[in-house]
C-alpha cells in the first residue's frame, strides 16, 4: 500500500463538479497523505482549482465525498456509516472525521481546520501585517465568533489568550522574516513577501491541511527556493499536511511526496514525482500529443 | 460674530445626530455594499421607542431623576432598535445576498415603507410630543443685543455622541470583533475561509448601526421634543448625504460628513433662508456625487487593469 493510502488526512471519493452543462471535474478520487506534501498538477483548465474550491468549501460539489480526518483516518466502513447518517462530522476513536462537502465554508476553516491561499493574493490589504495574522486566529480568540465577554471586561484569561495569539503571529513573522514590517499595511509589502504572508496567515489558523493554489506563481528563482524551504518546514516542524497546485515543476518535483495529475477534469496519473514524470499519459497531456505518439516523443526526449 | 457662534453650536448639535445615523449607512455599505434605505426608518423606530419608554418611566413608574430616565431610555431604545434591525437583516436582506445587486436595495425600500406605515397605523399619524426635557441654558456670551446660549441638552447631545464615538472606535479598531468586521469589509469570502462567521458579523454590523441610530433617536427626541412616523425620511436621507460626503464606507468620514451637513443646514437657515435648508443639504449630495464621488475621506476606487 502506498504511504498516502495508509493514513490519508483527506480522502477524495468520486468528486464531480458541474457548472450548468460544463463538467469541470468528473469522478476524481485521490488520497492526501498525512504529513506529506501532495501536488495537484495538470494543464490549464484541467479542473485543479475547482477541486481546491470544493475541498475548501468555496463550491458545493455536484457529487462526491471529501472526508478529512483528525487523528487517524477512519476505516471505510466507519466512513460509510457516517455518510449514511447525513451528518457533517463525527468523533471517532482516533479523533474526528469531517465531510467537507456538507460543512458551511467558515466551518471548513474553523472546525475541520483546512487553510488555503489563492492564485491571486487575497490579503486584507488595508489592515496591518499583524492584524492579518490575528484575523486568522479569530475563532480561537472568541468563543462565539463575536465579542467574548472576557474581552469586554479585559479579564486575565482574555489577556492571556490575546497575548498567545500575538505571540503566535510574531513567531510566524519571524519565520517569514517580516517582523520589522508588522505594523505596515499588508498591501504595501512587495509581491514575494505578500505571498509568504498569505501562507503565514493560513498557518496562524493552525490548519491540519494547508491548501496552496500556485504559491510559486510570479516568484523569482531565489524566492521560489525560499518557498520550498518554508513549505518543507511546515510539513516537518508544524505537522501540517500540504496540498498544492503548482505549475513550477522545480517546486513540484523538489518538495512533493505525491503527485496527482488531472486533465480535462479527470485524473490521469497518481504517484511519486518520479513515477509521474515518466508516465506517458502525463507527458502526452503536457505536450499535447495523442497517446500513440508518446513513444516517439519519449524516444526523442530520452526517458 | 454672535450669530455665527450660536449657529456653530446649533450646527454641531444637529451634526452629531446626523453623524450617529450616518455611521449605520456607512458600516452596512462597507460590509455588504448595499445602501440600507430602511436605516432612516430604523432611526424613527428608535425615536418612538424612546418616546414610549420615556412616557412609561415618567408617568407610569413615576421616576423623577431625568438622568436615570434618559439612561434607561437609551438602553431600551438601543436594545429594541437593534433587535428590529437584526430581524430586518435576517428576513429581508440575508436571503437575497446571493441575488442580483439591486434586490436587497429594493427590499430595503420595501422595509422602509413597511416601518413608517406600521408606525403610522400603530401610533397614529400626528406629531407625538414630549414635555420639555432639560430646558435650562447657559449664556456663553452676551453682546447686549444678542445672547449666545448653550442648552444643557446640547451639551448632553455632544457629550453622548463623543463618548459613543470613542467606544465605537475602540470596538472597531481594538477588539477581535472589529478586526473581523474590517476583514469582512475587505474580503468576505477570504474572512470566511479563515474561520470568521461572516453572516454573524454582518448581523452584528446591523445591530451596532441600529443601536447608534437609536442613540441618535433619543437625542433627537430630547432636542426637538416631537416625533411622527415620517420623521425617519428626511434625517435618514440627510445622514445618507453625510455618509456620501464623508466618503461612503469610511467611519471617520461619516462623522465628519454628519457635522458638515449639520453646519451647512444651520448656517444656510441663519444667513439665507430657512425654507431652502433641505435644498442646500441635498444639493451637497448632488455636488459631491458629481465632483468628488469618493467623498472627503473615502478611498478612490482603483481599477486594476
Amino acid at each position: 500500500m502506498r504511504p498516502w493510502e495508509q493514513d490519508p488526512i483527506l480522502a477524495v471519493d468520486r468528486l464531480s463538479m458541474r457548472f450548468g452543462g460544463l463538467v469541470a471535474v468528473s469522478d476524481v478520487s485521490f488520497r492526501v497523505g498525512r504529513g506529506q506534501v501532495t501536488a495537484v498538477i495538470g494543464p490549464n483548465g484541467a479542473g485543479k482549482t475547482t477541486v481546491f474550491n470544493c475541498i475548501t468549501g468555496f463550491y458545493k460539489p455536484s457529487a462526491g465525498r471529501l472526508a478529512l480526518s483528525h487523528g487517524a483516518a477512519p476505516s471505510p466502513s466507519e466512513l460509510d456509516a457516517l455518510t449514511r447518517t447525513g451528518r457533517a462530522a463525527a468523533r471517532t476513536r482516533k479523533g474526528g472525521v469531517f465531510l467537507l462537502e456538507r460543512l458551511p465554508d467558515h466551518k471548513v476553516a474553523s472546525a475541520a481546520r483546512v487553510g488555503r491561499t489563492f492564485q491571486n493574493i487575497r490579503l486584507f490589504s488595508g489592515m496591518t501585517v499583524l492584524e492579518n495574522l490575528l484575523v486568522a486566529q479569530h475563532m480561537g480568540l472568541t468563543e462565539t465568533g463575536l465579542l467574548s465577554p472576557a474581552a469586554l471586561l479585559n479579564l486575565p484569561s482574555w489577556r492571556r489568550r490575546e497575548a498567545a495569539a500575538v505571540e503566535r503571529a510574531k513567531t510566524w513573522l519571524e519565520r517569514i522574516h517580516l517582523i520589522h514590517r508588522a505594523d505596515d499595511p499588508a498591501g504595501d509589502l512587495p509581491y514575494g513577501d505578500q505571498r509568504r504572508l498569505e501562507i503565514a496567515r493560513a498557518m496562524c489558523a493552525q490548519p491540519v491541511l494547508l491548501c496552496l493554489d500556485e504559491p510559486a506563481a510570479g516568484l523569482n528563482p531565489r524566492e521560489s527556493a525560499a518557498l520550498n524551504e518554508l513549505l518543507l518546514s511546515i510539513r516537518d516542524a508544524d505537522a501540517t499536511s500540504v496540498l498544492l497546485i503548482e505549475h513550477d515543476m522545480s517546486v513540484v518535483m523538489g518538495i512533493s511526496d505525491h503527485v496527482v495529475v488531472l486533465e480535462y477534469g479527470r485524473k490521469i496519473a497518481d504517484g511519486t514525482p518520479e513515477e509521474v514524470r515518466t508516465d506517458p499519459r502525463v507527458i502526452a497531456a503536457y505536450l499535447g500529443v495523442e497517446e500513440d505518439a508518446v513513444e516517439a516523443i519519449e524516444a526523442e526526449v530520452g526517458v | 460674530m454672535d450669530i455665527f457662534l450660536q449657529q456653530l453650536i446649533n450646527g454641531l448639535t444637529l451634526g452629531s445626530i446626523y453623524g450617529l445615523i450616518a455611521i449605520g449607512y456607512t458600516m452596512v455599505f462597507g460590509i455588504i455594499g448595499m445602501v440600507n434605505f430602511a436605516h432612516g426608518d430604523v432611526f424613527m423606530v428608535g425615536t418612538f421607542t424612546a418616546l414610549i419608554a420615556f412616557l412609561l418611566l415618567t408617568t407610569l413608574l413615576g421616576i423623577t431623576s431625568i438622568f436615570l430616565v434618559l439612561a434607561i431610555v437609551l438602553v431600551v431604545a438601543m436594545a429594541f432598535t437593534g433587535l428590529v434591525s437584526w430581524a430586518i437583516e435576517r428576513v429581508a436582506y440575508r436571503p437575497l445576498r446571493g441575488s442580483f445587486r439591486l434586490a436587497p436595495m429594493i427590499s430595503a425600500i420595501g422595509m422602509s415603507i413597511l416601518l413608517s406605515n406600521f408606525v403610522q397605523v400603530a401610533q397614529g399619524p400626528r406629531n407625538k410630543a414630549l414635555p420639555p426635557i432639560l430646558p435650562d441654558v447657559i449664556v456663553v456670551w452676551d453682546s447686549g443685543s444678542y445672547a449666545v446660549t448653550l442648552a444643557y441638552k446640547q451639551i448632553l447631545i455632544m457629550v453622548v455622541t463623543a463618548v459613543l464615538l470613542f467606544a465605537f472606535w475602540w470596538l472597531v479598531q481594538k477588539t477581535a470583533l472589529g478586526r473581523a468586521q474590517r476583514a469582512c469589509e475587505q474580503d468576505r469570502k477570504m474572512a470566511a475561509l479563515l474561520g470568521v462567521d461572516v453572516d454573524r458579523t454582518i448581523s452584528l454590523t446591523f445591530v451596532i448601526g441600529a443601536a447608534l441610530a437609536a442613540v441618535a433617536g433619543v437625542l433627537y427626541l430630547t432636542y426637538y421634543g416631537v416625533v411622527n412616523f415620517a420623521d425617519g425620511f428626511v434625517p435618514g436621507v440627510k445622514a445618507f448625504t453625510a455618509a456620501v460626503l464623508g466618503g461612503i464606507g469610511s467611519l471617520p468620514g461619516a462623522v465628519l460628513g454628519g457635522l458638515l451637513i449639520g453646519l451647512i443646514e444651520t448656517f444656510w437657515s441663519a444667513y439665507f433662508s430657512i425654507e431652502y435648508k433641505d435644498v442646500a443639504a441635498f444639493s451637497i449630495l448632488a455636488i459631491t456625487l458629481v465632483f468628488m464621488p469618493q467623498g472627503l475621506l473615502g478611498r478612490p476606487e482603483v481599477e486594476k487593469v
